[in-house]
């Protein structure tokens, strides 16, 4: 900040034309130069070699494993779209556009932002990786404040979403948007998968108390379960919404037992369900008759690194998964071995998610022939494919949620290895957990128009 | 005397001005010249020049101001709501609504001084965060964070026919959208509107007075003098900057979470200040700046950066390297920005404006004559 001493007697209307001129003269170039490029889309590559795709995952917080475990993943599937390794599922996807050079020739970088678990933090971070960085397409998540945030930039901006591990019912709800996609299911197909097979397991005549995490995730997996146990003749005794990063669970699973109720059901993710698990069981909760009964916990939503987290606690326990790795389709075999063979151990249902979100954008660019968000969207929009682990899938064109089997698992009482901690207990056939677009669970969105950002 | 430290404050205000609408330009060599970065560097600027109104004049260190900074946002995003998405009226109910809630915090934590009042304003600041993290859920919308609607009333908008069609609107000032540069312009004029109150407020008898307050509150009184209105409008003016940065982070990002209202969104700014020099005018600005971009800069860089970037060192000290480097960016920025801040408050106590000051000390030294014309000097006058 140097400047010359003046000696004049400045007056105010000086010191206005003198600061109007500056400013003017200082931005007058950056207003012409924005759109001097003639881009047809944000953040073109253009003729570029390299395309740069943005990882937003959370590093620290709550989610901060299952986080890693996605970034893993991303690192592998960017490795397999440039042709290195051993290519992985782009060797089973059906049909597949993929070449092994890259997208449309173009090789593949990527740039990693922490969202933190905070919505805020993870759009500054996927907005300076839309300004700064370039990317065309940003994927992630691991908590559906964030995807659904994330998404919602995403639309304005002009880039495509790739949503990472989120299960609320609003990203592809409420909330959906036209540029945003999710392969992971969500909280309804949860409660419609549990439905019968808690039916079957614990009878009709049971009370269930839930602890939620306050959030939409939290609230839209509540409201699922709620409906489909009340509809097998289940009855709600309370609802408690906790805090997310609570930590220490006790103050909420004490009233638990004086409440009447015979299930606990941990409407929890990640660290926050490796807690209230772990507390729950050492209150000594899964050894006490209420009415006559077992008590028993259910965890709509299960990983395999939460399970490995909460140990013991967890065998026994009934819950719903995307995809478990110990699957036996060629799909999943392929991407547990070079996974494996990266890593030195399984991944997880997140690192699952996140890679065939990948390659499904590669694909869909390769389909569309360009990077353009909107032809993009057209391309994946009620795509079919099969290969991908989960049997035949189709994303829905009226919503952008990915429609597929869904597994329900249960912690296993004998575990052989550190990861082979869940069993399938069924595999619940897509038709069961399909719902209308405007189910009234899901109402009230719009997936607008597909945003192109130029 | 008195009309050259005027016209000095001039040419301070229009160099201000000056660098700052230039941000886009000068901050190209630094990898900083993206939007959303240049936003944060106006918008947290004018959080720390209002911090510094309470802190750097009087003395009293607020621990609590982010609740001001979490309200200005939430009222901006209800203002887009339910109002319009014209940016003005959301910048002006945040300011008035920040400014009422800081005078009820501040008429009870200003019965207090020194550490107490510090901890009375962090505790005030907590209870804000719990109740928009869980309580006040209807209205915060809980952790997930108060976001825009297609149902959205948008009363004065729908009167005027503006329709929005499909798509979520976007913040608009008279149909600029206020995101990318100009919405930088727009954060950078209110931090110019901003710099100049402040500016005005140092150099005007209440701020000499709040500056008396600093110096020796006690003595203060013993004259017969009531320090308490001067300090609860120093309290309440220092809340309002902190709901226009709120509003402003509404304006370019149409979203408010509780989180902003964290007691380390607190502390950030205590640092931001600090680091740049307490009770300097610039310095807060400085500090604010530096703080976003190391955050923003240093958080980025990953392993494969740092491959790249030590790529022509030997494999064995390559490795060695970016291990070590490794522990100071990306997660680990935070244990960079530790360091500098200890750094500074050891070595400059007077923060960045301290060391510019001593650099410019050297050259007037040289020239045998006091500078008038440097900027740290000139704030730093009092």
């Amino acid at each position: 900040m140097s400047k010359k001493p003046t000696t004049g007697n400045w007056t105010r209307r000086d010191v206005l034309k003198a600061s109007a001129a500056s400013a003017a003269i200082t931005g007058a170039p950056l207003f012409f130069s924005r759109h001097a490029y003639g881009a047809d889309f944000l953040n073109n590559p253009g003729d570029g070699g390299t395309v740069t795709l943005g990882f937003n995952v959370p590093q620290s917080g709550a989610y901060a494993d299952e986080g890693a475990d996605e970034l893993r993943a991303y690192k592998l599937a960017v490795k397999h779209l440039n042709g290195e390794g051993d290519g992985g599922m782009m060797n089973t996807l059906q049909p597949s556009a993929l070449k092994g050079n890259g997208i449309l020739g173009k090789k593949v970088e990527y740039v990693t932002g922490d969202t933190q678990t905070k919505s805020d933090a993870a759009r500054a971070s996927a907005k300076r990786m839309i300004e700064k960085d370039g990317v065309v397409m940003v994927t992630g998540g691991s908590s559906s404040g964030v995807a659904i945030a994330v998404q919602g930039l995403c639309q304005d901006a002009g880039i495509i979403f790739m949503a990472g591990l989120t299960h609320s019912n609003d990203t592809t709800g409420k909330d959906k948007k036209a540029n945003g996609f999710r392969h992971f299911f969500n909280a309804y197909m949860s409660g419609a998968a549990l439905g019968p097979v808690l039916e079957k397991e614990y009878g009709t005549d049971r009370r269930a108390y839930h602890l939620t995490a306050d959030y939409t995730w939290g609230w839209t997996q509540e409201e699922s379960i709620i409906a489909s146990t009340e509809a097998i003749g289940w009855t709600t005794a309370e609802t408690v919404k906790t805090p997310v990063g609570a930590g220490d669970f006790s103050q909420y699973i004490t009233p638990v037992l004086n409440s009447g109720a015979d299930v606990l059901i941990l409407n929890h993710y990640g660290k926050d369900m490796i807690n209230s698990l772990t507390q729950a069981v050492q209150f000594g909760l899964k050894d006490k008759q209420v009415n006559g009964k077992e008590f028993q916990i259910v965890v709509p939503l299960y990983s395999r690194l939460m399970a490995q987290g909460a140990g013991d606690a967890v065998k026994g326990i009934f819950g719903s998964t995307n995809w478990h790795w110990s699957l036996s389709d060629a799909g999943s075999q392929a991407f547990v071995k070079s996974f494996g063979q990266e890593y030195g151990f399984p991944p997880s249902q997140a690192a699952h998610t996140c890679y065939v979100q990948t390659l499904l954008y590669a694909d869909a660019c390769e389909r569309a022939g360009t990077f353009e968000p909107c032809q993009v969207v057209t391309a994946l929009e009620g795509h079919t494919f099969d290969g991908m682990g989960n049997g035949p899938t189709e994303y829905r064109a009226g919503d952008h949620q990915c429609f597929k089997d869904v597994l329900v698992v249960k912690g296993k009482d004998n575990p052989s290895s550190q990861f082979d901690l869940l069993e399938v207990v069924e595999v619940t056939p897509r038709a069961q957990v399909e719902y209308p677009v405007d189910h009234p669970m899901f109402a009230g969105g719009d997936l607008g128009s597909c945003n192109n950002g130029a | 005397m008195k009309k050259s430290t005027a016209t000095s404050d001039w040419i301070l205000f229009i160099a201000f001005s000056a660098v700052v609408l230039s941000m886009p330009i000068w901050l190209a060599p630094f990898g900083a010249n993206y939007p959303d970065l240049m936003q944060k560097f106006a918008i947290f600027g004018v959080f720390a020049i209002g911090f510094n109104i309470l802190f750097g004049l009087t003395g009293y260190l607020s621990f609590g101001h982010a609740a001001f900074l979490g309200v200005g946002s939430y009222t901006a995003v209800w203002s887009f709501k339910l109002l319009t998405m014209n940016v003005l009226p959301a910048v002006v109910f945040s300011i008035l609504v920040a400014g009422v809630f800081a005078y009820l915090i501040g008429f009870i934590s200003l019965r207090r001084s020194g550490i107490y009042f510090s901890i009375l304003t962090l505790a005030f600041a907590q209870m804000s965060y719990n109740l928009a993290y869980s309580v006040l859920t209807p209205i915060t919308n809980g952790e997930t964070g108060l976001q825009l609607s297609l149902s959205d009333a948008r009363v004065l908008d729908s009167m005027v026919g503006i329709s929005t069609g499909r798509s979520l609107p976007s913040t608009t000032l008279f149909g600029t959208k206020m995101s990318g540069l100009p919405g930088f312009y727009f954060c950078a004029i209110a931090l110019i509107i901003g710099f100049f109150i402040a500016l005005r407020i140092t150099r005007s008898p209440f701020g000499t007075m709040l500056r008396g307050i600093k110096s020796n509150q006690t003595r203060m009184s013993y004259t017969g003098l009531n320090t308490r209105p001067y300090l609860i409008w120093a309290f309440v003016i220092s809340g309002m900057y902190a709901g226009l940065a709120g509003s402003l982070l509404a304006v370019t990002d149409p979203l408010a979470g509780a989180e902003r209202m964290q007691w380390t969104a607190s502390g950030e700014v205590v640092l931001m200040t600090i680091l740049g020099g307490a009770g300097t005018l610039i310095g807060p600005v400085l500090g604010a700046s530096l703080i976003k971009y190391f955050e923003n800069i240093f958080s980025a860089f990953n392993q494969g950066t740092l491959n790249q970037a030590f790529a022509a060192l030997p494999d064995g000290i390559q490795s060695v390297v970016v291990d070590v480097v490794s522990l100071f960016v990306g997660e680990g920025w935070h244990l960079t920005l530790g360091l500098l801040f200890m750094i500074t408050v050891i070595f400059l106590p007077g923060g960045i404006m301290e060391g510019i000051r001593r650099i410019a000390g050297l050259f007037s030294r040289r020239k045998d004559k006091p500078s008038t014309g440097a900027a740290g000097t000139v704030a730093e006058q009092s």
